[in-house]
């Protein structure tokens, strides 16, 4: 009965992965895995419907590096106060506000981004527009960075305390014991915290949705806009005809998401399993 | 051991039991010529896209006054609607345009004489931030702007500032009218952001001083003061005409059309019942609510 409720989820995402490919599968056939390849993504044309999902990969790919450059120094930085110097009352009240930050729903946060976040940063820039995929990665960032924090934090004091004490024992200061001893012990419990936030960066939808602009440009400048690929599946798939091939190209990247956050989390899983981290 | 088994068992009859219903609603979405057959009491309206949320209001709304009604509204497009009609596997087709020779002469092969009645107006406002000097714009410029050939408002009497192209997704029917009548046909430029939704339009122009965008013309004249329309001139001799009710309903303004309900001649009670709703006052009251141009 328990192993029965225990393995659902194995059985949903066995379901999952194969309702994806029952429907995008067709694609492969006409038109062709190779028409993914192309650079354009013109789901809806008179003249040629191209369905290119680089410009989407690319775009999925800035966002989530960007967002991953602001998370990591404030959340590692954050954990390491919270876990080794923070004062008891300090961390009664932090804590719970970083708890409160994870929940705030994606949504409320694209708002939020779009009214407030994406003036801000135009003003700052001396841009036309906010909506660009610097925007987007600050927003992904504030999402990402409660999960890492929290996750780091964790793996931090985890570090068996007999390392911290030998340390001070020997004459490092505080500081040394921090970088030399114990973040370097936590390292692996640290990657895998980044390692889920870049999975919950990736998929995120609505908010990056509202704050990108949505344009399918290749390109490398964060104040550009750009197009994810969550965000096309999300904005494109309530009015596409059924059983289309543009049907069948939001399924392809549904897949192609899938395998990227499916290979982040095996990662995330191996990084904790090599350094016997796994709790 | 056994209790695990049952309960795997009825796991997995559940979820295919799922899998296998949803399926059967996406072949009735895929065949809808299929299921208008097999309904025969209810009523069934297929076509445009664009429609399709003003005719499911309207459905709502009659299936509420008369209790016990059935009416059902898929999209597809005019052009599938209109086939719809022809082959007798709908009731009423909702077309957002005219229906054209080749159809006419295919419904004459089956000795059908579709009648069209006009039953709302939709017209496309195009509208940039209150700070911006340009006023007017003609159907070619406008063209030029969205696919991408003029980049910067001074080649449109404007100061020198970036153009910021405003679309709406390429989910949505407005963008594909403005696609047909404005670009006529030709692609949007690769650079024009696409909005979930008028509000995030309305809300980018209002806050971006050189941005420019379309709405249906119910949302333009809602969106406030930071906002204005454009007055849109068909070609350089025509003068330009400020989008509007009025000049909509008399036929100046150039992105404004005519939406249909395409009906064979032998009505059934039901269908002139519904039509004539759609054509009351409470029925042309919920085209204002849903953004489009009473037709009266």
């Amino acid at each position: 009965m328990l192993i029965g409720a225990a393995s659902t989820s194995v059985l949903i995402v066995v379901l999952i992965f194969l309702f994806l490919g029952k429907e995008a599968a067709p694609f492969a056939l006409t038109p062709g895995l190779s028409a993914l390849f192309d650079s354009k993504w013109i789901p809806v044309s008179f003249q040629r419907e191209r369905f290119g999902i680089l410009p989407l990969l690319s775009g999925s790919a800035l966002v989530t590096l960007l967002a991953m450059l602001i998370t990591i120094p404030f959340s590692v930085l954050g954990a390491i106060y919270i876990a080794e110097l923070a004062k008891p009352l300090e961390r009664e009240i932090l804590k719970p506000f970083i708890e409160i930050l994870a929940s705030i729903p994606s949504v409320v946060l694209g708002f939020f981004g779009l009214v407030v976040l994406a003036p801000l940063v135009k003003s700052f820039f001396g841009l036309n527009t906010g909506l660009n995929a610097l925007t987007g990665a600050i927003l992904l960032s504030i999402m990402a960075i409660p999960t890492v924090i929290s996750i780091s934090e964790d793996a931090l004091n985890s570090v068996p305390h007999v390392y911290k004490r030998a340390s001070l024992a020997l004459g490092a200061s505080q500081l040394q014991t921090i970088f030399r001893v114990t973040v370097p012990a936590a390292l692996p419990g640290i990657i895998a915290a980044v390692m889920l936030g870049v999975g919950r960066v990736i998929g995120e939808t609505m908010a990056v949705m509202m704050v990108t602009g949505n344009a399918a440009i290749i390109t490398a400048n964060p104040l550009d806009p750009v197009r994810t690929m969550t965000a096309t599946i999300a904005a494109e798939m309530g009015e596409v005809p059924f059983g289309s091939v543009h049907y069948q190209a939001l399924f392809c990247i549904g897949v192609v998401l899938l395998l990227v956050t499916f290979g982040l989390n095996v990662i995330g899983q191996q990084v904790l399993r090599r350094y016997g981290m796994r709790q | 051991m056994k209790i695990k088994a049952l309960f795997m068992i009825s796991l997995c009859i559940f979820l295919f039991g799922g899998c296998k219903a949803s399926n059967q609603e996406g072949d009735k979405n895929a065949g809808g010529e299929k299921a208008a057959q097999k309904t025969h009491k209810g009523l069934s309206i297929k076509g445009s896209d664009t429609m399709v949320h003003l005719t499911s209001s309207w459905a709502e709304e009659f299936m509420k006054i008369n209790i016990g009604s059935e009416v059902s509204v898929t999209g597809g497009g005019s052009g599938t609607g209109i086939a719809a009609l022809i082959n007798a596997t709908t009731d009423i087709c909702a077309a957002s345009r005219e229906i054209n020779d080749k159809e006419l002469s295919l419904a004459a092969a089956k000795n059908l004489k579709p009648q069209g009645v006009a039953v709302a107006l939709d017209g496309i406002a195009i509208i940039i931030n209150q700070a911006n000097p340009v006023s007017f714009l003609s159907q070619e410029e406008l063209k030029k702007i969205f696919t991408g050939e003029f980049t910067n408002w001074k080649q449109l009497g404007g100061p020198d500032q970036a153009i910021l192209v405003l679309s709406r997704e390429s989910s949505s029917g407005t963008y594909v009218f403005f696609q047909e009548h404005v670009l006529s046909k030709a692609d949007y430029t690769e650079r024009a952001k696409l909005l979930p939704g008028t509000s995030a339009v309305v809300q980018s122009i209002a806050t971006d001083k050189w941005a420019i965008g379309y709405v249906g013309l119910g949302f333009a004249q809602k969106a406030g003061k930071d906002i204005k329309t454009v007055a849109v001139r068909k070609d350089d001799k025509s003068s330009a005409v400020e989008p509007s009710v009025e000049t909509v309903k008399a036929g100046l303004y150039p992105i404004a059309r005519k939406l249909y309900f395409y009906i064979g001649e032998k009505l059934s009670a039901q269908t002139q019942q519904f039509v004539d709703f759609c054509l009351s006052d409470k029925g042309q009251a919920i085209v204002q609510e849903t953004g489009y141009v009473t037709i009266k």
